[in-house]
């Protein structure tokens, strides 16, 4: 064809010409054309076909027992050992043979049945041509030549000082419908717990001392409503009963700590569950180390010393809960906590 | 003559029709071809980034059947549905939506499942693709802007997958919710505030279900789909990089046209990546809330892992020392640097890669040909570096558990960590450095002297020396493309007969010393099974 025009409206042009003659004319040459079994019908090309045809068959197999399943299979959740836990294995296994079957299919016959080719593309390395960059450039250039503002400095400013505010519209609406100051009410600072406050479990029910034996802990909430729920997300306690000689050491460093000084009652001890890393329940008590444990970043806490950080990324003790006993007999806060509880921030000095 | 005759319709002359209606009224006949004639080189390794692509792909259509049963509201109820261990309980309104999904809906575990896993293959896709991308230097000049566009992309499935895991408010995301309060608390000088701005108040408070749910199923995925367009668009704009070999250039793009092999290939591809989804989200349980129960401020377990692409950060939190500064009644929390800082040199510093690589080695020139990562030591070695680093912190985001199964002390997986997070990076480097220059000198030495045989011949002097066989006549020049390495690579090995129940040909000659010539086997060959 080199040299001469082609003709594609030659009779005697193959299909196949017409392709190659059209991917020439999109940059593309096909140098390398040819069927994967130049003699039809051989054995091994019929065993090709019969895998794809395999393969498409299957996926119709399994789309039926897909639908059959998913139609007939009993699916809601009944307890114990039963077809319903099935019902999802099913589903994915069916599913997956489908998709399967599909894709060998395909991949099957695009690699060995269809022809074999190599084509070879050009490119362009580098921009465009430099007479249509000056093009585009001048009719980019003379956006602002025809607006002249170079001419009018009085527009100049007018747009800026008068388009600035506006683009403020676009953004401080946003952020303004979302901000909320944290400190007011300075939730930050409070908690749940005031003085009096009984000190409840999850269940409401207010707690004795003699209700926690010696060397145990007891998760303890606010005793107001909704003390207990996730609206009081920083209020969650422990309740520690020391055996003797702890609760020696505790009320020692307690009573020493400017902050602490008489908020353990007897032998009892109550610190913030919330981490002061990240925020989580710091909810592993190691009894015979005194070490309570943060699972999600290991912060380990030193409950005889003032819960101050022994191990792990938290920096801060946490916040002891002033404790008494109410007339009732219960166990009740002398006040909220003294320090911020949880994770540390830029204004907590 | 009847004039009402009615024309006779012809079945075969409506494509012919519609096509040249369409072109007439759209004038598309030679952009389409354009299109279908687009040359793709063809590589295994050019596949990785389609496994992210068809991973979102299923994440959208999954996730389209999800919303249509999810209520994202906080709205405190009590469960009464066909889970019999949680009647009773309190809880959101969305985790009730979420326990329905899985126990009421008909298929909706399934497609809950797959919707997760979907979502950790997306995110590995993305990874596995940015390591191809660079250690053959694909994202060098001209195509740094969409290597930033990956990075982006990265994190926004990051964030995405962030927000999807929350939402169901179990035990397990409400932890997870907990831990990224503390974190934006945790950003000096606004941190507070923004806390406060983005939960509405207190942690947890009852709007920041409902803003992750927008933010999940409309503003991420919407900026994602347009970020994806942009990449593929680019991609194709600029052509896809190939590899070098015989006949390939920097000006050029060897392999097939898109239509009909290579689009076959594809969409087959996508089959396969919905399959292993599939018989993921069927078989392999992923995130049982029903177990974990509702969110409580005050229940965690041990072993509360996140999903496996925010485990390193996770790790560096771990990991990260007791420090706080103080300072004129100011606190920067040792929670910034882990979670905050360094995300933020994670975006910053891959993003600027292309330009910083560009910089050091004086190169402004621009590439479309991939390098073997053997002969770019020093960026493989880095590569390797950056890796180390993060399977390190990858595996202390669960030393928790490897302390536990492995009985070692939990604080000395923590020194574990510190101390291997520092080393073990240089040690990549150096490592990886030097196997990349022996692979190079193996490669020019089987260029110069030829393969190893196997063959040990005795000289007269007596001493023993391995034949080689030379490539060629001369001394070949690297051409920074795979090297024979093995006999078998140069047609010395007859091949197996082929055929599972009956031979499909047959069987070669037994080999005799000299082996015969590839051509002389391949001639007694029927010729139907060869190409």
């Amino acid at each position: 064809m080199t040299g001469t025009r082609f003709d594609v409206d030659d009779p005697a042009v193959t299909r196949f010409e017409l392709v190659r003659e059209g991917a020439r004319r999109d940059g593309v040459e096909i140098v390398h054309y040819e069927p994967r079994f130049p003699i039809p019908g051989t054995k091994a090309e019929r065993r090709v076909e019969r895998t794809v045809a395999m393969m498409f068959l299957l996926a119709g197999g399994a789309a039926t027992a897909f639908l059959v399943a998913y139609i007939w299979w009993p699916y809601q959740y009944e307890a114990g050992a039963n077809l319903t836990k099935l019902y999802t294995p099913v589903l994915g296994l069916t599913l997956a043979l489908t998709l399967a079957g599909i894709s060998f299919g395909v991949i099957i016959w695009a690699k060995r049945l269809l022809p074999h080719e190599v084509a070879v593309e050009k490119r362009h390395v580098g921009g465009s041509p430099a007479d249509e960059r000056k093009l585009t450039a001048a009719s980019l250039v003379n956006i602002v030549d025809e607006t002249d503002v170079a001419r009018r400095p009085l527009l100049k400013f007018a747009v800026v000082a008068g388009l600035l505010p506006v683009g403020a519209v676009a953004v401080v609406p946003l952020v303004g419908g979302l901000l909320k100051n944290p400190h007011n009410p300075d939730a930050l600072l409070h908690t749940g717990f005031a003085p009096g406050v009984r000190l409840v479990r999850k269940d409401m029910s207010p707690i004795r001392p003699e209700d926690v034996s010696v060397g145990g802990v007891e998760t303890v909430f606010p005793g107001i409503p909704g003390g207990t729920t996730n609206e009081y997300a920083d209020s969650p306690t422990l309740l520690f009963h020391l055996r003797d000689e702890d609760a020696a050491a505790a009320a020692r460093s307690a009573n020493a700590d400017p902050v602490n000084k008489d908020s353990m009652y007897l032998n009892f001890v109550a610190y913030s569950k919330i981490c002061t890393h990240a925020g989580c329940p710091a909810s592993l008590y190691e009894q015979q180390t005194h070490k309570l444990l943060c699972p999600c970043h290991q912060s380990q806490f030193k409950v005889t010393e003032n819960a101050r950080p022994v191990f792990g990324p938290a920096t801060r003790p946490l916040p002891m809960l002033p404790i008494t006993v109410d007339a009732d007999g219960f166990f009740a806060a002398k006040s909220d906590y003294k320090v911020p509880i949880g994770p540390g921030f830029w204004e907590r000095s | 003559m009847s004039a009402k005759r009615r024309r006779k319709f012809d079945l075969k002359a409506v494509p012919g029709s519609v096509a040249g209606r369409l072109d007439d009224d759209l004038h598309i006949a030679s952009p389409l071809r354009k299109i279908m004639n687009k040359v793709f080189p063809d590589h295994w390794s050019f596949l990785l980034g389609e496994i992210a692509l068809w991973s979102f792909v299923i994440l959208l259509l999954t996730g389209t059947f999800l919303t249509f049963f999810f209520d994202p509201s906080m709205e405190e109820v009590v469960y009464n549905g066909s889970y019999v261990p949680l009647r009773g309980v309190t809880m959101s309104r969305a985790f009730e939506s979420s326990l329905e999904i899985s126990f009421d809906v008909r298929g909706g575990l399934f497609i809950r499942q797959m919707h997760h896993w979907s979502a950790l293959i997306f995110m590995a896709g993305i990874i596995v693709h940015m390591f191809r991308t660079f250690f053959t230097g694909a994202f060098r000049r001209p195509r740094e802007l969409n290597w930033i566009i990956g990075v982006m992309l990265f994190w926004l499935g990051f964030t995405e997958g962030f927000a999807g895991y929350s939402l169901p408010d179990d035990a397990l995301s409400g932890t997870g919710l907990r831990i990224a309060n503390a974190i934006v608390m945790s950003v000096p000088v606004i941190g507070s505030w923004a806390a406060s701005s983005l939960f509405g108040g207190e942690f947890p408070g009852t709007v920041i279900v409902p803003r992750l749910y927008i933010l999940h199923v409309l503003l991420v995925p919407a900026i994602l789909v347009a970020l994806i367009t942009a990449h593929l668009v680019l991609l194709l704009l600029q052509k896809h990089t190939q590899w070098p070999g015989p006949g390939r250039t920097n000006h050029n793009v060897v392999g097939e046209r898109m239509v009909p092999r290579y689009a076959a290939k594809m969409g087959g591809f996508f089959m396969m990546v919905f399959a292993v989804t599939a018989l993921m989200g069927g078989l392999f349980q992923i995130n049982p809330i029903w177990l974990f129960g509702p969110y409580e401020a005050s229940v965690v377990s041990a072993a509360s892992q996140p999903d496996w692409y925010v485990m390193f950060l996770d790790g560096s939190t771990r990991l990260f020392p007791a420090w706080e500064i103080r300072a004129f009644g100011y606190t920067v929390p040792p929670l910034f640097w882990p979670t905050v800082m360094l995300p933020g040199i994670l975006t910053v510093l891959p993003a600027l890669y292309p330009y910083i690589e560009a910089r050091f080695v004086k190169d402004k020139s621009v590439h479309h040909l991939l390098q073997r990562p053997r002969d770019v030591p020093t960026r493989t070695a880095l590569g390797a570096m950056a890796i180390a680093f993060y399977v390190v912190l990858l595996l202390s985001g669960g030393n928790d558990v490897i302390a536990d199964k492995f009985d070692i002390s939990l604080n000395a997986t923590t020194w574990m960590g510190r101390i291997g997070l520092l080393l073990l990076p240089p040690l990549a480097f150096w490592a990886v450095y030097r196997i990349c220059l022996g692979l190079q000198q193996h490669d020019r030495e089987v260029l110069a002297h030829g393969v190893e045989t196997g063959i040990i011949r005795r000289l007269p002097d007596g001493r023993f020396v391995e034949i080689h066989q030379p490539l060629s006549a001369k001394e070949l020049e690297y051409a920074g493309w795979a090297v024979p390495k093995k006999m078998n690579r140069l047609g010395a090995l007859v091949p197996t007969v082929r055929g599972f129940f009956f031979p499909l040909e047959k069987p070669a000659p037994t080999p005799v010393s000299p082996a015969p010539q590839r051509q002389a086997i391949e001639s007694a060959e029927e010729i139907e099974s060869r190409h």
